[in-house]
């Protein structure tokens, strides 16, 4: 008998949601994994709510899915039974302090991260993690995926700006770590293993996050290429040329045809790879470093550069990104968007792989993705209504990931393990790094409640 | 039981469309029901995924399914930015329609219909009649918004501040109106709408005002019935069908080059909807018709190509800002034209307000069915207009206007509630 009536004691009937068309409508995320419907779902209003919810959820053995807006691209917010609590951060949505002196922030989980990030820009502070979905994503799911984005390779990505957590453990008691401080080795680094672990170790109450003084001039341009090669060279002149642009992105020639198809920007279709490049920092840096790039650019090969003049073509240069996704997506029913990650220098290879595995299995793949950090994202575009096409999908990624760890890349560079890649980690890890994990995970969750499936089922 | 394995087979022909939503959320960041209430079922990707569930006999309880489908404004945020392309509007509207089908209508919305909307002559009849009593139940506020409170109806329509009635409707003042085309050599047929014909006439008589100016003829033919938009939101096919077929018949008679409507619902309804849902023998005339619809703001600047450099009549400007109507930005791409015609007005000094584009909360009868929510959707709207510094705020809807001027007069501000063409009119002399 589950206890409804004390979680509605506890945040309210109204934040109690136990009929099945609710309860149905937590089911999935953003991955391209089937549905499964929790028992009941809880949405706490203050943090104190959210203890007790754990805690009550300990008291009965229940499994618990912490949620917050359901972009996960792996499953990590799909309940992990029909006997799943989803514990929704949603309304826990206050940003409690943006401190300019000290350069930090203190926000509560279900804050929108895009929303954060306006907040902190209206204090002129930068907050730099921007995931594809931060328009919807929360910054509680951003710690607990550890959120990358386009400008990981010159900001980092969201470890590089959690200074300090409050959680809950699996009791409902509260774990403190890290400070407002730069430095702080008061104790374990607790936050850092919150970071990427997806809602099997602890859910998070309160985050505190560090702020950066915004740049204050940026330049945006776009190379087109006839050969990948000649794009990956490029990049890696571009980064022996000490310059760190804040963007650099990428796309393949499936991709760019989808966008010209769609939108008609006047993208070369015969192009191989398009470079997307932003650079920023003091308007003086930001003039050498875009000449810089712009030489190594031409220097590579590049069969034409388009620098943007003012803020109107820099808007046109990234219209092309930003359409890469809507283009791929709208072209079948079910796009399946990958991110296995490798050095950068690897990205032909990469992508070779990637077309090599595509005509293996006859399938439509389309790549674009983060070409300065060697986080590409292959997006197979099926119906997985097709039986038969999506057991050729699923092939295809088996064969990807091997090839990719062979590569000495990783399986995820931004999307998580959740349970839609878990079967591959013990191919990039080892059995005692699975052990490990599970070892941990017992002993700080012994009853075994918060996402029990999840990266190392325990 | 039948009943709902009919129900299931009939949505599933919206499979195609619905497998295309990707769930990656991107609806959650513009929904105005879901900025409300963070309830994952009032928002689209919540939406299609009942719908999905109910058309695979996953769900057997399609009232509950149907209570969340209605718990949205059409607004049609959602599908302009949606990145995969999902027709959610289509969806939508299709889904009421199956739903109303098995699950009958709301008798009220059914009455409402099938009774006055189709019966544009006993529903002017029914308008005409009540007026004496007006005085009665309707006390007017004297307020900027020009609303009434009814307090002796508290019961039926709440705290409501309703618009102050006119004396006479468009269509006791005028009858069957044809003048023809002048100076400009256009013709066009008016179609008021029911609100422009018996609730807003200023926003009409500006709009003959424009059309007089300009040499434009204008014919308005008596007993138009209701674009049908009200009984298609609800699902009842039957009732629009019946609307539309009444009024081609009516429209079909006439000779114009355009039908212009002040009312952003009715120009998509018109020029979208009419043909889609027409029956086989009216397909035609609904697309011929449907081609000349065109919103007055667009008719000025992009028909008629007004004069839009600013005039004045002297004194200081007072600031008036603008709310996009969601049919007229989002489904008809219009928020560039009736900025111009503000603009053109120099007694003003023209200023956006935060999230111009944002849902006002009314959504046609949404706002009669679920009453507090579209309240408090709208009070965003009203704070927005009210932190721009506006003495006034034009819309290009007059159910926008209803919806706001109702929020406005709620909060006691006072702040005018106009429509673009008759500020637009206030320059012509």
């Amino acid at each position: 008998m589950l206890p409804t009536k004390d979680f509605e004691k506890i945040v309210g009937a109204e934040n109690v949601f136990a009929s099945v068309a609710d309860r149905q409508s937590y089911a999935y995320d953003s991955a391209v994994l089937n549905p499964v419907t929790p028992a009941l779902v809880v949405a706490p209003e203050t943090t104190e709510q959210l203890g007790q919810v754990i805690a009550l959820c300990y008291k009965h053995g229940l499994p618990m899915t912490v949620r917050g807006s359901g972009t996960n691209l792996s499953g990590g917010t799909i309940p992990d039974s029909t006997e799943s609590i989803v514990i929704l951060t949603q309304k826990l949505n206050r940003i409690i302090e943006i401190n300019s002196a000290d350069l930090y922030a203190v926000v509560e989980p279900g804050v929108v991260t895009a929303k954060f990030a306006s907040a902190v820009a209206q204090k002129n502070l930068f907050y730099p993690p921007d995931p594809g979905s931060q328009a919807v994503s929360t910054i509680g799911g951003n710690i607990a995926e550890n959120a990358g984005g386009l400008r990981g390779l010159k900001y980092g990505v969201t470890k590089d700006y959690v200074m300090g957590l409050e959680f809950f453990d699996s009791k409902g008691d509260i774990v403190k770590t890290g400070s407002r401080t730069v430095k702080c080795v008061t104790g374990f680094n607790l936050a850092g293993l919150m970071v990427a672990s997806e809602g099997t170790l602890g859910i998070i109450s309160k985050a505190i996050l560090k702020l950066v003084p915004p740049p204050k001039a940026s330049k945006a341009m776009m190379a087109v290429f006839d050969d990948v090669q000649k794009a990956a060279d490029a990049v890696a002149d571009i980064i022996a040329a000490h310059i760190l642009p804040c963007t650099l992105e990428f796309m393949d020639n499936v991709t760019i045809n989808m966008v010209e198809d769609d939108v008609k920007i006047g993208l070369p279709r015969s192009a191989q790879a398009i470079l997307l490049i932003e650079v920023d920092g003091h308007p003086a840096q930001v003039e050498d470093d875009a000449a810089t790039v712009e030489k190594q650019l031409s220097k590579n090969g590049a069969s034409s550069v388009v620098v943007a003049r003012d803020a109107e073509e820099k808007n046109k240069i990234w219209e092309a990104r930003r359409k890469a996704l809507p283009a791929l997506a709208r072209r079948r029913p079910t796009i399946v968007l990958e991110d296995a990650t490798v050095p950068r220098s690897k990205i032909p290879a990469m992508i070779e792989t990637v077309n090599d595995v595509a005509a293996k299995y006859d399938l439509l793949v389309g790549t674009f993705g983060h070409a300065g950090d060697g986080n590409l994202h292959p997006s197979i575009l099926c119906d997985r209504r097709d039986r038969e096409e999506f057991a050729r999908v699923g092939k295809a990624i088996d064969e990807l990931f091997t090839r990719t760890i062979e590569m000495g890349g990783t399986l995820s560079g931004e999307h998580g393990i959740g349970t839609a890649k878990a079967k591959w980690l013990e191919l990039e890890t080892s059995p005692a790094t699975i052990e490990f994990a599970r070892n941990m995970r017992r002993a700080i969750d012994p009853k075994r409640l918060f996402n029990p499936s999840k990266i190392t089922a325990i | 039981m039948d009943n709902l394995k009919n129900l299931a087979d009939e949505l599933s022909q919206l499979d195609d469309k619905l497998v295309k939503c990707m769930r990656c959320g991107t609806c959650q960041s513009v929904c105005p029901v879901f900025a409300e209430t963070k309830k994952e079922s009032d928002v689209t990707r919540g939406k299609l995924a009942l719908l999905s569930n109910l058309a695979q006999g996953l769900i057997d309880d399609p009232k509950s399914v149907r209570e969340r489908l209605d718990r949205c404004l059409l607004c049609g945020s959602c599908q302009s930015a949606c990145p995969s392309g999902v027709s959610i509007l289509d969806i939508f509207m299709r889904a009421r329609e199956i739903s109303a089908q098995y699950m009958g209508l709301n008798p009220i919305k059914k009455m409402a219909f099938r009774v006055m909307l189709c019966n544009p002559k006993l529903f002017a009849f029914l308008v005409k009649i009540g007026r004496p009593f007006h005085p009665l139940f309707m006390r007017d506020q004297k307020n900027a918004p020009h609303t009434a409170k009814a307090p002796l109806m508290k019961l039926a329509i709440g705290d409501r501040c309703l618009p102050v009635m006119p004396k006479f409707s468009i269509g006791e003042k005028y009858g069957d109106l044809d003048i023809p085309a002048g100076k400009s050599g256009i013709k066009v047929l008016f179609f008021t709408g029911c609100v422009g014909d018996k609730v807003y006439t200023n926003v009409t008589e500006a709009c003959l005002k424009i059309f007089k100016h300009f040499g434009v003829g204008v014919r308005i033919p008596k007993n138009l019935a209701c674009c049908g938009i009200p009984a298609l939101a609800s699902g009842d096919v039957p009732s629009f069908q019946k609307m539309l077929v009444h009024d081609i018949d009516i429209i079909a008679k006439s000779d114009f080059d355009y039908i212009v409507t002040a009312c952003a619902s009715c120009t998509e309804t018109i020029g979208e909807l009419w043909a889609k849902y027409a029956p086989p023998q009216y397909a035609d005339k609904a697309e011929k018709i449907g081609a000349k619809a065109i919103d007055i703001n667009a008719f000025l600047t992009d028909v008629l190509k007004v004069d839009l450099s600013p005039k004045s009549h002297g004194g200081a400007p007072e600031k008036i800002t603008y709310h996009d109507s969601c049919h007229l930005k989002k489904s008809l791409g219009i928020w560039r034209q009736p900025r111009e015609l503000l603009k053109a007005n120099a007694d003003y000094q023209f200023v956006e307000m935060n999230e111009a584009d944002r849902c006002c909360g009314c959504g046609g009868s949404f706002t009669l069915t679920h009453y507090d929510l579209s309240k408090r959707i709208g009070s965003r709207k009203r704070n927005n207009i009210v932190a721009s510094g506006a003495r006034t705020v034009a819309c290009g809807c007059p159910a926008c206007m209803m919806q706001i001027s109702n929020l406005l007069a709620l909060n006691g501000d006072e702040v005018k509630v106009k429509h673009v063409a008759e500020i637009f009119a206030d320059t012509l002399d």
